[in-house]
């Protein structure tokens, strides 16, 4: 059951590794945990990629060049990336598409919803499991191996050489490995010991829902950190964190669950207070940033309340808010105390300056002396009926991962494998310390998955030649 | 986390519907899912429709389901797919709408009823049977020994075949006219209630005769029995489509010279009446037993599976009728004759019979709501976000 490339993982890093290497000629053999029908990890749930591009194309309008993607990344991640490998990726992102088209990969228009992305992101024809869909069968038509249900617990090294791979019982051999596995963030006891206790003695990553996959459970990025002392990087609590809806399944609620209507209203957390600036830039720009501010609230909940005034104006919920005629029963439907709840709001009403509502500019519709302040798009709320939606922090993929430079190696004590490679979210804590922009983890898991593949692949060659 | 437990299970609840909901709530639905998500915006009519509305109300999905092709790209493509638990199936969910748009408009509403009874089945049986009453008829007076080379009006006189064929043909017009209209008239206050205009008709017309919708939104095709892309389904439809409508055709001129140009039939070969109807019989041969092939093969999430004995019955009376119209050209010289255009009136007969309560309907329903379509894409959208 050998092969020359071994590829643990079935997401877009791992298919993107295991179609190079195929086509440099290499045999390969991909193991996905999951079955084939929850197959692809988050890459099922993607929509976009974020591409550099200095002249229109196809699908992206205008032009999007390297300086600004990479000020874009520099200012999300607040510095903490690694400016050679984030300028790897974005140049990438600048010439992946044919050859993801190749594959059978399709573009379109952007969504409806979606047009302030329409420069930066080329978004997947069907989403990414119509793109997952696209690479598995290109995969299986070069000869790709595919195993579904074969998740590997450990792997064995030989002074940083990978050696094989242990599934259940069955050991793996190959020349070279691709790590492209995943996060760590379905493995819900590692989320509870990173986030830990807070001083309220609260767990708070128990009030986390997963917005991908259940199947990144981040056991081989704990074994090679933990038993194999591989490099690591990232910090075990950053993540891509979004405000979700509360009802949302504990895991593959997917982009659907997300409740775009913060900037439109107000945010109370359990206290019925505000705790931050609802309107501080463009939702697209801030949507990121709610889910730890979230966390960090009594009980990991709060509620985005709206008027009707701000119906149809953002993305149709999944789920049907609770609804009321009057300011007081939504507090009452919401569970939240009704007098500092209407002392929020009537404060948050009288501070609303008049202004020229616009949410597609960053409006003059402000509050004054309120705290925290509403810096655009602050309107009464005063137009029932009233809405309210339980928003928890919905985490999409951890950022703690393995280090690594522009070949991929994975690397023990500063030295680099010859022959173990790492792509996807298991390193994408290299370029993204924290934040996130949107598109950014498809560039980012296409660039080093088409690398690991190549260099996978061209590793192979070297030790056949080697023992030839 | 027992909080966190009861509010997924509510999700999961709130997002599979209660067991035993009407087809529209489940359009409803799936709709308000999808209206959250909308990666398949790309691929057809059906998704761009959707972002016009917060809310899809019974006349709303009745719309939605005719503008679906069933091509299968947005349930590969779907993310809530089974097995995850929002068990999101829209290609599904229309097909068991449409089902009930043809019954709801049916005329007279008997027949509503008689769409669920179709099948494959009921309509080889009726053809057989039709076949069978007309074989007698023809044995009573002796017309089975017919001598060889006689002509078709010397088993059934002319005039006893317009008296058989017209008023079903004529039925068959006026019920599916009647339920084109209705649904039509249940339609238009929903996509945006203005008038059809030039533009909107050509534009919805020339998707229909291409079978834009089966495209896949990037050209290359909709699904048969997996995510794989296909143009076979397409081709198959086209050649079942034009090949009834060259058989139509041939019909149509032989009426003419019939009564225009006095020609009474047999017509040689080469005529135009013969040109187009073999033609249009070896097509419809080739697209029907395509399509049936395909429909065997297809993947068991696509459509709802209690209309593929309707589908099937559909295709069968298609496929008999060009068999065995081709049959009775290659041996109308042959004994064999009568009994082969008894079969084949008999095949005839029977999708006349069926089509105010089949399959037959759907390509006129279906351009009625591409029709609606191109109106509504024409006006402004009512739902306007904040975010464009």
């Amino acid at each position: 059951m050998g092969a020359d490339v071994l590829v643990i993982g079935g997401g877009n890093a791992a298919l993107c590794a295991a179609l190079m290497a195929r086509e440099a000629g290499a045999s390969v053999l991909l193991l996905e945990a999951a079955p084939r029908e929850l197959r692809g990890g988050n890459s099922a749930h993607t929509r976009n990629l974020r591409c550099m591009h200095d002249a229109p194309q196809d699908v992206l309008v205008d032009a999007y060049p390297e300086e600004e993607y990479w000020q874009d990344l520099l200012k999300v991640t607040g510095g903490k990336t690694n400016e050679a490998l984030a300028r790897l990726v974005i140049r990438a992102s600048s010439t992946c598409r044919n050859w993801m088209q190749l594959h059978g990969v399709r573009f379109q228009p952007p969504l409806s919803g979606a047009l302030h992305v329409a420069r930066t992101n080329a978004f997947f024809m069907g989403g990414g499991k119509a793109l997952v869909n696209a690479y598995y069968r290109s995969a299986e038509r070069l000869g790709v191996r595919v195993r579904y249900q074969a998740p590997v617990q450990r792997i064995e090294l030989d002074e940083g050489r990978f050696v094989a791979a242990w599934v259940g019982h069955e050991r793996i051999t190959a020349k070279t490995c691709v790590l492209a596995a995943g996060g760590f963030e379905s493995n819900r006891d590692w989320l509870r010991e990173a986030w830990g206790q807070n001083a309220r003695g609260e767990w708070p990553a128990d009030n986390f829902l997963i917005r991908g996959t259940r199947f990144n459970q981040g056991t081989l990025l704990r074994h090679l950190i933990d038993e194999h002392r591989a490099d690591s990087i990232g910090d075990p609590t950053q993540a891509h964190m979004v405000a979700i809806d509360a009802r949302a399944p504990l895991y593959d609620g997917g982009i659907c669950t997300r409740i775009d209507c913060v900037s439109l209203g107000v945010v109370v957390n359990r206290e019925a207070r505000r705790f931050y600036d609802e309107g501080e830039d463009f939702w697209p720009k801030r949507y990121a940033i709610w889910g730890r501010l979230v966390a960090q609230q009594p009980g990991q909940i709060a509620w985005s309340v709206i008027d009707s005034k701000a119906v149809g104006r953002f993305m149709p919920p999944v789920f049907a808010g609770s609804q009321a005629a009057t300011l007081p029963e939504l507090a009452g439907q919401l569970g939240l105390d009704e007098a500092t709840f209407m002392q929020t709001l009537n404060d948050y009403n009288a501070a609303c300056q008049p202004g020229r509502f616009d949410h597609t500019v960053l409006d003059d519709c402000h509050t004054q002396g309120l705290t925290p302040v509403k810096s655009h798009w602050a309107r009464r709320i005063d137009t029932p009926p009233f809405y309210g939606y339980a928003l928890r922090p919905g985490v999409t993929f951890t950022y703690l991962g393995l280090r690594t430079d522009e070949t991929t190696a994975v690397h023990f004590g500063g030295q680099p494998s010859a022959n173990l490679f790492v792509a996807g979210e298991m390193m994408a804590g290299n370029v993204l310390g924290q934040g996130y922009t949107a598109g950014v983890g498809m560039s980012i898991g296409t660039a080093f998955g088409r690398i690991a593949g190549q260099r996978a692949a061209a590793a192979a060659r070297h030790t056949e030649a080697a023992h030839a | 986390m027992l909080e966190l437990q009861r509010l997924a299970n509510e999700a999961s609840a709130l997002a599979t519907g209660a067991p035993g909901t009407s087809p529209e709530a489940e359009v409803a639905r799936v709709m308000q899912i999808c209206n959250a998500c909308r990666y398949c915006e790309g691929f057809c009519a059906v998704f761009p429709a959707m972002t016009r509305r917060l809310a899809f109300n019974p006349a709303d999905a009745h719309y939605l389901a005719n503008l679906c092709h069933n091509c299968g790209a947005c349930l590969h493509a779907c993310q809530y797919a089974p097995p995850h638990d929002f068990a999101v199936n829209v290609p599904r969910a229309l097909a068991r709408t449409r089902a009930r748009t043809y019954a709801q408009h049916a005329w007279p509403a008997v027949l509503g009823r008689a769409y669920e009874r179709n099948g494959l089945v009921l309509a080889v049986s009726l053809a057989l049977a039709l076949s069978l009453f007309l074989l007698m008829a023809v044995a009573l007076n002796g017309g089975l020994g017919a001598a060889p080379g006689a002509n078709f009006y010397a088993v059934f006189p002319h005039g006893l075949l317009v008296s058989l064929f017209a008023p079903v043909l004529g039925f068959a017009a006026l019920s599916l006219g009647i339920g084109v209209h209705r649904f039509w008239r249940q339609a238009t206050p929903v996509s945006s209630g203005q008038p059809l205009t030039g533009p909107a008709a050509r534009e919805a017309t020339g998707q229909a005769l291409v079978l834009r919708y089966l495209d896949g939104g990037h050209g290359e095709g909709c699904h048969n029995d997996d995510d794989a892309w296909t143009h076979a389904r397409r081709r198959c439809h086209h050649l079942t489509f034009y090949g009834f409508a060259l058989c139509f055709a041939a019909t149509s001129v032989a009426t003419l010279y019939h009564y225009v140009l006095g020609w009474p039939a047999p017509y040689p070969w080469p005529s135009l009446p013969k040109l187009l109807g073999v033609v249009g019989g070896v097509s419809l041969a080739l697209g029907t037993a395509g399509l049936g092939w395909l429909h065997l093969r297809r993947h068991p999430l696509h459509g709802d599976p209690a209309q593929r004995p309707m589908d099937l019955g559909f295709i069968a009376l298609l496929l008999g009728t060009a068999v065995t119209g081709l049959a009775l050209w290659l041996a109308a010289a042959s004994p064999a004759m009568p009994w082969l255009l008894c079969l084949h009136l008999g095949c005839v007969l029977a999708l006349f019979a069926t089509m105010p309560c089949g399959k037959f309907g759907h390509g006129f329903y279906r351009l009625a709501a591409l029709l609606r379509h191109a109106v509504e894409k024409r006006q402004p959208n009512p739902v306007g976000l904040g975010a464009d």
